[in-house]
């Protein structure tokens, strides 16, 4: 998470964004529901991702706030006006696509000039703004090019000047990055990270990858099945899930799934005859599994002390070493897998090694079981 | 592939037979228009630019290219309106609906021309359109407007739509987006649909012989006449010229598409 600032204050008071006010929004196509009821407020200047799997909705969402879709039934607000039955084209939001969707009859110049013209924004001043955007965004020497001299990454940077160079109160990106390799990616997270706080607009930002979502965000709304899961900063949703498919969508983890015996205020659940517990109780019933992060696991010899904590037999599957620490994978005895992240101190084990997975009660996650949480990773 | 020397050489032999076989009756008006006599006879004797005299001073010629410019010109920018836009509406409805509105407007290409000479013919006996100007420019743009339709849908199949929703993003109505982006991008569709319905008024014969009359003749229809009566070498000029003319006008097209690509890259 970004520290300089914080989310939770408000970024909007001195910023040049505009909030956005989602609630209820629905969307039908026949008896498909791609929004089913998504409620979401985004303040001002904030960057707000949008995260989930393929046809989760989140596309959808952005669709519905750019004016690309019409939402069935909902209400919509940007900057505190409601913009239901606006058309896209009057909405004034800047919107940076995967396919870049530059003209291609038109050079870099005046594919970024474009929507200047169309305000009736001419002359000096033109290009002036031109010359502003494409320093912004480091493309100044490429004006007079056309978008096919380009490489996918300059072609984006030029989607990203001409989406912010009329000054939008508000920029959607869909996947922007989607189609770049590893190492541009990265470097294109950086450039988005700093224009968002030299604009102070408002970012509204797709992506169906984690990592993206945790780099950039002030706030992460996590879609499934047309449902938002959880709104939250990238801490929030690691050590708070509030579902199962939050849990598994964010980072790593380990998901411990068994006939469970609730007494009192604790929660026991028997994995192939070992016994793990929690003094935690699921608020709302349910059938409740485990979820514990890789951090929160410990690797043991078999036998070793286990100082009262938890544990579980296993044998390791995988070994990553990661430079600055060690991955495993281990097969625990009911054919689930544990992930198990270890420090450079900590001992070594060899796939094969017969372990002992040890783990804190109060470390875990107690959580409702959702058998959708699985089906939709695939 | 890696080919053979002697596949080689009978593949280029059959190509050349074949370019030989399009060609020369084409190539052949050319030695006739310079004949000395009023004949047709292949091979021509002599030398003369007499049926170049010919064209340019008698009306019944001069007239006649005139009119076929004319008409030619009046239907080839109607047809690419009209079948631009048809196209272009065709592209957004829905499939079904669509194919069928599609075929019923390619329908003048493949009646048989003299059923719909026959049609048009009797219509315009009622109307008394025959021998008009605005019955030749009606009864052409309906044979014309089925090759701009076919060009243009083209260009619109491979035109990128996204296009469009980021024009309206950025402010673009959709009047503005079709001027600014839609149509610079399926621009080659529609010139080469003006081309085409240009080509299909000017050398159109068989509607055309049906509803002409003394007053107002296309020139096919004055060379169909003139060589149904006599052997009048002014015909093969007037291919010679035309020949000549398209040539120029297709090769320069060429070259100019083709600089303007390289400049591009």
């Amino acid at each position: 998470m970004n520290p300089g600032q914080d989310s939770r204050g408000n970024p909007g008071q001195d910023s040049r964004g505009a909030a956005i006010d989602l609630r209820s929004i629905s969307k039908a196509y026949g008896s498909f529901k791609a929004l089913d009821g998504v409620s979401l407020h985004i303040k001002a200047g904030e960057f707000m991702t949008l995260l989930g799997p393929s046809g989760s909705g989140k596309t959808t969402t952005l669709n519905v706030v750019a004016g690309f879709t019409e939402a069935s039934s909902g209400a919509l607000e940007v900057g505190g006006k409601s913009v239901v039955g606006v058309p896209a084209h009057k909405r004034n939001i800047g919107v940076v696509f995967q396919h870049y969707a530059l003209f291609p009859h038109m050079t870099v110049s005046r594919n970024v000039a474009y929507p200047l013209a169309l305000r009736g924004v001419a002359g000096a001043e033109r290009e002036r703004r031109v010359r502003q955007a494409l320093d912004m965004v480091k493309m100044a020497d490429f004006g007079h090019r056309f978008p096919s001299e380009l490489s996918g990454g300059q072609q984006q940077r030029v989607a990203l000047a001409r989406a912010i160079v009329f000054d939008p109160p508000l920029l959607l990106m869909d996947e922007p990055l989607g189609a770049l390799d590893k190492k541009l990616r990265e470097w294109l997270q950086l450039e988005i990270k700093r224009i968002h706080r030299e604009l102070g607009t408002t970012f509204v930002y797709v992506t169906h990858d984690q990592e993206e979502a945790l780099v950039l965000s002030d706030r992460i709304a996590v879609f499934n099945r047309g449902r938002i899961e959880q709104i939250g900063t990238g801490r929030e949703l690691y050590d708070e899930p509030a579902t199962l498919f939050v849990g598994k969508f964010i980072g790593d983890s380990t998901v411990l799934r068994g006939a469970a015996a609730i007494s009192g205020g604790e929660t026991a659940i028997e994995i192939a005859g070992q016994k793990v517990a929690t003094a935690k109780r699921l608020a709302n019933g349910g059938s409740p599994v485990m979820l514990l992060r890789p951090e929160k696991l410990t690797l043991a010899r078999r036998g070793a002390d286990g100082d009262g904590r938890n544990r579980l037999t296993g044998r390791i599957g995988e070994a990553i070493y990661l430079g600055s620490g060690s991955k495993y994978e281990v097969d625990l005895a009911d054919g689930s897998k544990a992930i198990v992240r270890s420090t450079l101190e900590a001992d070594n084990f060899a796939i094969g090694d017969e372990v002992e997975v040890l783990f804190a009660g109060a470390d875990v996650k107690l959580l409702a079981d959702d058998d959708k949480a699985d089906l939709t990773l695939t | 592939m890696e080919m053979k020397p002697l596949t080689r050489a009978i593949l280029g032999l059959v190509c050349l037979l074949v370019a030989i076989w399009l060609v020369a009756p084409t190539l052949v008006v050319v030695p006739m228009s310079f004949n000395e006599n009023k004949s047709l006879a292949f091979p021509p004797q002599g030398f003369s630019w007499q049926w170049y005299q010919n064209f340019v001073t008698n009306p019944d010629w001069s007239n006649s290219f005139l009119n076929s410019l004319k008409v030619a010109s009046i239907v080839s920018v109607l047809a690419t309106v009209l079948g631009t836009l048809a196209a272009f509406g065709l592209d957004r409805m829905k499939a079904r609906p669509a194919n069928l509105l599609r075929m019923l407007m390619l329908t003048p290409m493949v009646v048989p021309g003299v059923v719909l000479a026959i049609g048009i013919y009797a219509v315009y006996l009622d109307t008394r359109l025959v021998g008009t100007l605005l019955g030749f420019v009606l009864a052409h743009t309906i044979l014309a407007l089925p090759f701009v339709l076919i060009a243009v849908s083209a260009n619109l199949e491979v035109f990128d739509r996204r296009l469009e929703t980021a024009a309206a993003s950025l402010g673009a109505g959709a009047l503005t987006t079709f001027r600014t982006v839609t149509l610079p991008l399926i621009a080659p569709g529609v010139l080469s649909g003006l081309l085409f319905a240009f080509a299909t008024s000017f050398d159109e014969i068989v509607v055309s012989l049906f509803i002409t009359n003394p007053y107002l003749k296309t020139l096919p229809v004055q060379i169909f006449a003139s060589i149904t009566r006599d052997a009048d070498p002014t015909v093969a000029a007037v291919g010679t010229i035309l020949l000549f003319a398209t040539t120029m006008l297709i090769g320069g097209g060429m070259l100019l598409l083709g600089r303007e690509r390289k400049g591009r890259q």
